[in-house]
């Protein structure tokens, strides 16, 4: 046992970032088994998905059979005016919601992370889990209740402000603020403990060092905290981003896509091209589109924020 | 003196609404669970009332949502189990060693948390379908596999790359063998990672609900896929919905804050250096 390891051992003082040396096949006994998993639930249907969406796979007409088609599927989802409005509303739902949970998460963390009143502190920490682990499905549900014309309390409230009673699921921009409103509820915990997590990294000797070199509350902020918020940052926008784009279970139960097509987001469009109309090769289609989407979004987002796994 | 004073209180006002916020929509479907109809119903909302048990007596007689929630306890504990079992190793790999393809590998791992899952659902379905599977537990149990997967691997390769390597090469010294350092040395102190993937993978696989609402029937509908098939029709029986959506979410937020002191070490995201 005289390899490299022993002088490494001795040597390395700052070896955090050290990789150990390893016979050739250690790593893959310790991957082979989520590898092959992944591959079989993920990139086997995925081909199927291909497949399907080079055929003509309507499951309402089988007798016909599946012949393929070549790319004329593509051609009909590209060429939809439903599915690029569908895509730009969700796109539009990321834009309105991301902004606020990313400054209420931040405004959290930091009002977590400031000295004083721990039990109140602690509560507030421990509550964060609750709209985190609150069944989506149900989310939409609370939300039907919530934004009820009648027997809403969100009108309730409204009203105790001065304002008018809406019919928040019954208007276009209504219903769409409704669904955003119940996004925000449920994610900002998430990002907000994402950011804690970034605070508690801040080593504590160069937090007091700095709060003794400057009393500014931003330049804190600014020079020695926000560098422990970004990896959290990129994580959190390739999180929500996928998200938003497969955001399904609290829109179904909320408004199903409604009213008129106020609230049909992408993945609602396609769950009713697939399951509703029963065309799997155009869904096929519009999923793998999807999928080459998503992939460039993180991507991108990973290329420009995250520089983690750099070898 | 005062201007510090102020401070503090703004900081306890502003804790409290943040605190009213992040609880005030699960009070509510609480709290709206114990009303009568006529309560429920009440234009503008009642805040004080007679607590009734009604709706979770009808619940109570309904065997659908205690086979659904036994249904989404077996897939949540299957997924989380076998999700971290696979995931774990896999995430020690690729914090410690160094091989070729490195990056890509874990890009793939990530991506698939990313997919959206209509991507899946209708191949999967037709898939489910010619083989006999649709409605079983196992169909369920291994597409979540395919989201709660990424998330150990991605939350515990953070975690284990925050382990000193000095200590498993102290091992190395004492010639363990790679398993016995993985066993004993990560596993353990990666606990704060392992316990908050396994969180997330519960929670993802108990609240999931298009893949559940397209690959199951009657026999192993999900508790999700339960509180959504009351919403037919035009009058809809609030009270017994918010009834089944309170013992739908108590069991995996009670699970959730059980574990919640790991989750803001847990969730560092690569902030280590």
């Amino acid at each position: 046992m005289t390899d490299p390891l022993v002088a490494d051992a001795t040597t390395s003082a700052p070896a955090q970032r050290a990789y150990l040396a390893h016979g050739r096949w250690t790593p893959m006994w310790f991957l082979a088994p989520a590898v092959l998993t992944l591959f079989a639930i993920g990139i086997y249907p995925t081909l199927f998905a291909l497949v399907t969406s080079l055929r003509k796979y309507n499951l309402t007409r089988a007798r016909d059979g599946f012949p393929f088609i070549g790319l004329e599927n593509y051609q009909t989802v590209l060429t939809d005016s439903t599915f690029w409005q569908t895509l730009w509303r969700t796109a539009r739902f990321f834009m309105t919601v991301m902004p606020v949970e990313i400054v209420l998460g931040i405004v959290i963390a930091l009002l977590l992370h400031k000295p004083g009143w721990s039990f109140t502190r602690s509560l507030v920490r421990v509550s964060l889990v609750v709209p985190l682990a609150t069944t989506y499905a149900v989310v939409g549900l609370i939300g039907r209740l919530i934004f009820n014309r009648d027997f809403g309390v969100a009108n309730q409230f409204g009203n105790w402000l001065g304002f008018e009673s809406l019919d928040w699921l019954g208007s276009q921009v209504g219903a769409f603020a409704a669904i955003a409103m119940m996004d925000i509820w449920q994610w900002t915990p998430f990002c907000a403990l994402i950011f804690l997590a970034g605070l508690s990294m801040v080593p504590n000797e160069v937090e007091e060092a700095a709060r003794l070199e400057t009393s500014s509350y931003f330049a804190l902020l600014r020079h020695v905290q926000l560098p422990y918020l970004l990896p959290g940052f990129t994580a959190m926008l390739i999180l929500r981003s996928a998200d938003v784009l497969k955001l399904f279970d609290m829109v179904f139960t909320m408004t199903r896509g409604g009213p008129g097509a106020a609230t049909d987001l992408v993945s609602v469009y396609i769950q009713r091209v697939g399951f509703r109309i029963f065309d799997m090769g155009v869904a096929s289609a519009q999923a793998i589109l999807l999928l080459i989407l998503t992939i460039f979004i993180s991507r991108l987002f990973i290329t420009l924020f995250y520089r983690e796994i750099d070898a | 003196m005062i201007y510090k004073n102020v401070g503090r209180v703004l900081h306890l006002l502003s804790l409290l609404v943040f605190l009213a916020f992040t609880l005030f929509p699960f009070y509510w479907m609480v709290s709206s669970s114990f009303k009568d109809q006529t309560d429920l119903l009440a234009s503008p909302p009642v805040w004080t009332f007679v607590p009734s048990m009604a709706h979770y007596a009808e619940v109570w007689q309904d065997e659908k949502v205690f086979a659904a929630i036994r249904n989404s306890l077996i897939v949540a504990s299957a997924t989380t189990f076998l999700a971290i079992v696979l995931g774990a190793p896999a995430a020690y790999s690729l914090a410690r060693f160094q091989f070729k393809g490195k990056k890509d590998l874990w890009f793939w791992f990530i991506s698939n948390r990313m997919i959206s899952p209509i991507v899946l659902a209708l191949p999967i379905y037709l898939l489910a379908q010619s083989a006999g599977m649709l409605d079983t537990h196992l169909v369920l149990i291994l597409i979540y596999l395919s989201f709660c997967l990424p998330i150990v691997v991605w939350i515990c390769t953070d975690q284990f790359r925050s382990i000193p390597p000095d200590l498993e090469q102290a091992a190395r010294l004492d010639n363990a063998n790679q398993w016995d350092i993985f066993w004993r040395i990560y596993v353990p102190l990666g606990v704060p990672g392992i316990a908050v993937s396994a969180i997330f993978s519960f929670i993802f696989s108990w609240n999931e609900l298009l893949y559940a609402l397209v690959l199951t029937r009657s026999n192993v509908q999900t508790a999700p896929v339960i509180a959504t098939s009351y919403m037919s029709g035009y009058e809809l029986p609030w009270g017994k919905i918010m009834a089944t959506g309170t013992l739908i979410v108590l069991p995996v937020t009670v699970f959730a804050l059980f574990v919640s002191r790991h989750m803001v070490r847990g969730l560092t995201m690569g902030a280590t250096k």
